[in-house]
């Protein structure tokens, strides 16, 4: 089974590459864009069967090794 | 006495600590991640570099390396651990030290060398340096750093602040800020004051006719808690 979590940076936290995406968008007069914030996704196969075992599992795996608690938030999709 | 530098996938400055610690009278052991236990010493080093690439945040990786959980041991001993730059980053990640390490506010890889000030010499990092504030090299491009208001609150409380960034007279502000880093931060220490990790690299400065002599002093005076 495939599980897709996506990990990004708590509110507030400075995020100097989203400014600089948001930026360059604006740039490429795409005007609409208020805000940019970067984030990183992760496709992760596991082999288990039951759906709510297998996304607590990569929850887990978020908490002790994905994410940084300090600065990041996830979130299993 | 005994120092251990820890060697990483894509440690880059192992080969200057060696040197640098040598020089001032260590006797260095070169150690690869891999191993279930650090060999007796009463100084551990991570260098600096980009240990695994730097894949998916600096010192995440090497953060759960086989070693690691010997180093928590080490530290419990209360025997002294320094990290550098990437060094630092790993401590961070293993929790050994609070915070974290982001991205440089301007989005630039930053080489150059900089003031610094010794904000907490009560630890065997800086006890006996008589200078307050030193010339030393930095090379990065995480070195920004960042905890939270609470965390920033209890590290002040408890004096952990090891170093700031300032100008050559010691005055630590925005303009003396290379990276962003809160509060001008530098270096900290843990609770217990026996673990350090700065993002400057003293043992690039170990030589008056090379670069700079700053390092020597930093140097000497972690010798120096041994005799």
């Amino acid at each position: 089974m495939k599980i897709k979590a996506i990990v990004t940076l708590k509110e507030g936290v400075l995020d100097p590459q989203g400014k600089a995406i948001q930026q360059t968008l604006s740039s490429m007069s795409f005007s609409e864009v208020k805000k940019v914030r970067q984030g990183k996704y992760f496709d992760i196969e596991v082999n288990i069967e039951d759906e709510k075992k297998a996304k607590a599992k990569v929850e887990e795996m978020c908490e002790k090794l994905l994410a940084n608690l300090v600065i990041e938030d996830y979130k299993i999709l | 006495m005994k120092s251990s530098v820890i060697i990483f996938p894509g440690s880059n400055c192992d080969r200057d600590m060696d040197v640098a610690l040598k020089k001032f009278g260590f006797k260095n052991q070169m150690v690869w991640h891999n191993e279930p236990e650090i060999p007796k010493s009463d100084l551990i080093v991570l260098p600096g570099g980009f240990s695994y690439g730097d894949y998916l945040r600096c010192g995440s990786i090497a953060g759960k390396s086989k070693i690691i959980n010997s180093l928590i041991d080490f530290v419990k001993s209360g025997r002294l651990v320094l990290g550098i730059c990437n060094g630092f980053q790993i401590l961070t990640e293993t929790g050994l030290l609070p915070g974290v390490l982001q991205r440089n506010k301007n989005l630039e890889f930053i080489c150059k060398n900089v003031f610094i000030k010794i904000n907490n010499n009560s630890n065997s990092f800086f006890n006996n340096i008589k200078k307050n504030v030193l010339k030393l090299h930095i090379a990065h491009n995480e070195g920004n750093y960042f905890c939270s208001n609470d965390e920033l609150k209890t590290i002040e409380d408890n004096n952990q602040i090891a170093i700031t960034y300032c100008n050559s007279e010691g005055l630590s502000n925005e303009e003396n800020n290379p990276n962003g880093a809160i509060k001008n931060i530098a270096g900290v220490l843990n609770k217990e004051k026996n673990v350090l990790g700065m993002m400057p690299h003293p043992e690039r400065m170990i030589d008056k006719y090379l670069s700079g002599d700053d390092g020597s002093i930093f140097f000497e005076n972690i010798l120096g808690n041994f005799k």
